[in-house]
């Protein structure tokens, strides 16, 4: 049984609220399709599945907000036993009994809107079914809080669940925040915890781009009014080829490692209408040609602006790259959004005296930084990935 | 075309990039990265838009052409086809 719980959708995701399901009981999915419509601080995303089968269960209704993690359906997987055969099997395998005496208490958290403790200190063990337990587990909530309403006083998982949604609801901001208000909140709070957690080093280049700039102006010539490129395309795919040469800064910091990942996802810090932005995903940026690039990233900002962005889309970022350059700020030292590990950053191309081999000549040229977690990587390595990012741009007819 | 069915033309081309766009505050002779919140890629979408509307290819060697409102109109009305 694979289950479909609130998706994490950024660093500054804490929950989210349902809008709609798209699918029903019974109905099949495939992994990739859209099965929900949730609305967070940031957007209204639409929720990929992540398993192939049948929809078992339905377990959150449209309206309730949840926190990350919490169960919202469970599908049966293609070959797997329906939800009464699973949960037998999982019952036999179930851990035994809580023993009489009385685990020791995990840490206390945000205290949950729940009932008194459930279970009094020494009772005999915690009646409590398995998938309950993973649930509260997973989402930290100590079981002993919770007051089962199954048969004998059982704990069972929408008990959790609830406990849950009182848990969010207490923490929640306040109703009558607006979107904007609520983004910039959390905007504010992943900024602020990159800030605690991530040690910053930051590194700017100058990078000619009277070469790419040139080339670009042919290139236009050839191509329709509606695949035409614009310059930030060409300096997103020179990010993505040479992230293939410094994977460390492609990736996550997770449970006190670094996780680099195989998979470039480049994510585009996008401004929305109306205040705040968003950094979705162009998912394999290092193998998409410019036209493609060009045509997934036109995609992206509409649909970054309408609205309509895909929950992978904001999880799957492995770098994020924002440009100032049109508001006319020179050079961005950006704060990297974790759990990533590096930030790029592009200001303005301006024209400015350029010395070289003895002569002075006027070049077209933009100021390239970028933010590098220190734990993961140093100077000297971010200092050659820019000077990747720039011979690559000496060379835009092959990006 | 009149002027004022181009200059309808141009409008909806531009609410479909900008939809918070209010056009009767836009001032016709102001640049229009002046006075609206848009970007390039907003530019390039608003090109799209007024070659879907009118009919016409705009090379991007143009593009300083159509900085204003005024000169928009006054580049679609050279555009079109003569009667």
């Amino acid at each position: 049984m694979a289950e479909f719980v609130m998706p994490q959708l950024g660093a500054d995701m804490s929950a989210g609220k349902l809008i709609q399901w798209r699918k029903r009981v019974g109905d099949r999915v495939q992994r990739g399709d859209i099965i929900a419509d949730v609305e967070t601080d940031k957007a209204d995303i639409e929720v990929e599945v992540f398993s192939t089968g049948t929809i078992e269960k339905i377990l959150i209704q449209p309206g309730e907000k949840v926190p990350v993690g919490t169960l919202m359906a469970l599908i049966r997987e293609e070959g797997k036993p329906a939800m009464a055969e699973a949960l037998a099997i999982a019952k036999e395998m179930a851990a035994p009994p809580v023993p009489a005496v009385a685990p020791p208490a995990p840490p206390p958290r945000a205290a949950p809107t729940v009932a008194p403790t459930a279970v009094a200190a020494g009772a005999p063990r915690l009646h409590i079914s398995p998938v309950a337990r993973k649930l509260a587990a997973d989402l930290g909530i100590d079981p002993a809080t919770i007051t089962g309403t199954g048969p004998g006083g059982r704990i069972t998982f929408e008990d959790v669940q609830q406990a849950a949604q009182a848990q969010a609801a207490k923490a929640a901001p306040p109703p009558e925040m607006d979107r904007a208000a609520r983004m910039r909140q959390a905007i504010g709070a992943a900024m602020a915890r990159s800030k605690r957690e991530i040690p910053h080093y930051y590194l700017s280049t100058t990078i000619n781009m009277s070469r790419a700039l040139a080339w670009l102006t042919q290139e236009n010539l050839k191509r329709s009014v509606e695949d035409r490129l614009v310059y930030g395309v060409i300096l997103v795919k020179a990010v993505a080829l040479a992230l293939r040469e410094f994977p460390e800064l492609n990736g996550f910091w997770v449970a006190g490692r670094p996780n680099p990942k195989p998979d470039i996802h480049v994510g585009v810090a996008i401004s929305l209408r109306g205040g705040g932005l968003v950094a979705p995903a162009i998912h394999d940026t290092d193998r998409l040609s410019l036209g493609d690039l060009m045509k997934n990233f036109r995609d992206l900002i509409q649909r970054a602006r309408a609205g309509s962005l895909r929950s992978s889309e904001l999880s799957d970022p492995t770098i994020t790259v924002t440009s100032l350059g049109e508001q006319g700020v020179e050079a961005v030292f950006g704060v990297i959004y974790p759990p990533q590990v590096a930030l790029v950053g592009f200001g303005k191309i301006v024209e400015r005296p350029w010395a070289s081999e003895g002569q002075i000549t006027v070049r077209s040229s933009l100021t390239a930084t970028l933010s590098g977690d220190h734990r993961v990587s140093d100077g000297h390595r971010g200092g050659l990935f820019l000077a990747a990012v720039d011979r690559l741009l000496q060379e835009p007819s092959q990006l | 075309m009149t002027r004022d069915e181009i200059r309808d033309g141009v409008f909806r081309a531009l609410t479909q990039v900008a939809p918070e766009v209010d056009p009767a505050r836009i001032k016709p002779n102001l640049r229009l990265r002046d006075q609206l919140d848009i970007d390039s890629m907003d530019l390039l979408n608003f090109v799209i838009g007024v070659h879907k509307e009118f009919k016409i290819e705009i090379p991007e060697s143009d593009y300083p052409r159509l900085a204003t409102l005024e000169g928009i109109i006054d580049y679609i009305a050279r555009a079109q086809p003569p009667k």
